[in-house]
């Protein structure tokens, strides 16, 4: 594949995760724990991790982040999702390519780290360890939904012909 | 599917749960609130008693304390997050408001006074 069709595909797909993000911002989540949802976007990160490779994923994920916290978020947000997606991404990379894990382990793996990644930050600006009592909460709504993404990301993979290396 | 997929997600739920108990294990009933901003101590209040306390100079949040429970009932930040979290009777329990840098925690007495030892 060429490198200009690379490119496009980047672009698409980074658009594709920047609408994901805006739909999410639609969606009002309240519980208890905040930090829970769905991360939609992840369907695009997952879906680029295995038909482009690891480089490729950080950069649409990071992308992602920078311009959707600049427009539907603050400086805040932008600096939780930044350590979400790079701890999702690093985990995700470490079982991807060993063939006894499929995308929806991959995907759960990805979703859960995000979580750790955010409450790390979370700990470190307020300065307090109570912010651990979320993670247990969010390491269960990260494996639901990582199953979903990881659904729909197998669904995904049989519809679209994208396979840029 | 595959098998280590189950194997994960089990383990992951598993320290979840691990986590959950240990953690409501380590906690008991609190008897104080204590409400730092910034990570300075801002005021200690009495879970027993109710009352409502004006957080913040410009009084950015609003914490009632009602029947042991402290809840937030007002916020000036966007999202207002802080409103939806759950009230908190427990030791160790809080509620943060991150946009205002507010964490509201249940401590217990015998805790705060190792606390003092340790200082």
């Amino acid at each position: 594949m060429e490198k200009k069709n690379k490119v496009a595909y980047l672009g698409v797909l980074t658009a594709l995760a920047l609408i994901f993000s805006y739909v999410e911002s639609l969606i009002p989540v309240y519980f208890a724990v905040p930090g829970i949802k769905l991360g939609l976007a992840n369907v695009v990160v997952v879906l680029v991790l295995y038909q482009m490779g690891v480089k490729e994923a950080y950069l649409v994920s990071t992308v992602r982040v920078i311009l959707a916290g600049f427009m539907f978020g603050n400086l805040m947000s932008i600096l939780f999702s930044l350590a979400g997606c790079s701890l999702s991404i690093f985990a995700m990379y470490f079982i991807y390519k060993k063939p006894s894990f499929s995308v929806i382990g991959v995907s759960v793996i990805g979703a859960v780290f995000h979580n750790l990644g955010q409450v790390i930050v979370a700990m470190i600006i307020v300065e307090s360890f109570s912010v651990m009592y979320y993670f247990a909460v969010l390491m269960v709504s990260g494996v639901v939904t990582g199953i979903i993404i990881g659904i729909v990301v197998v669904e995904m993979r049989k519809r679209l012909k994208i396979n840029v290396r | 599917m595959k098998k280590n997929d189950f194997v994960l997600i089990g383990i992951v739920l598993l320290c979840a749960v691990t986590f959950y108990i240990g953690y409501n294990f380590y906690m008991g009933d609190g008897e104080t609130v204590v409400v730092t901003v910034d990570g300075i101590e801002y005021g200690v209040y009495d879970l027993s008693e109710n009352q409502t306390v004006v957080i913040g100079e410009e009084g950015s949040n609003i914490l009632e304390i009602k029947d042991g429970l402290a809840y937030m009932v007002e916020a000036n930040c966007p999202d207002g997050l802080c409103l939806h979290q759950a009230s908190i009777s427990k030791n160790r329990e809080s509620i943060i408001c991150l946009p205002n840098r507010v964490v509201v925690e249940v401590r217990s007495v015998e805790e705060s006074e190792y606390d003092v030892i340790a200082q």
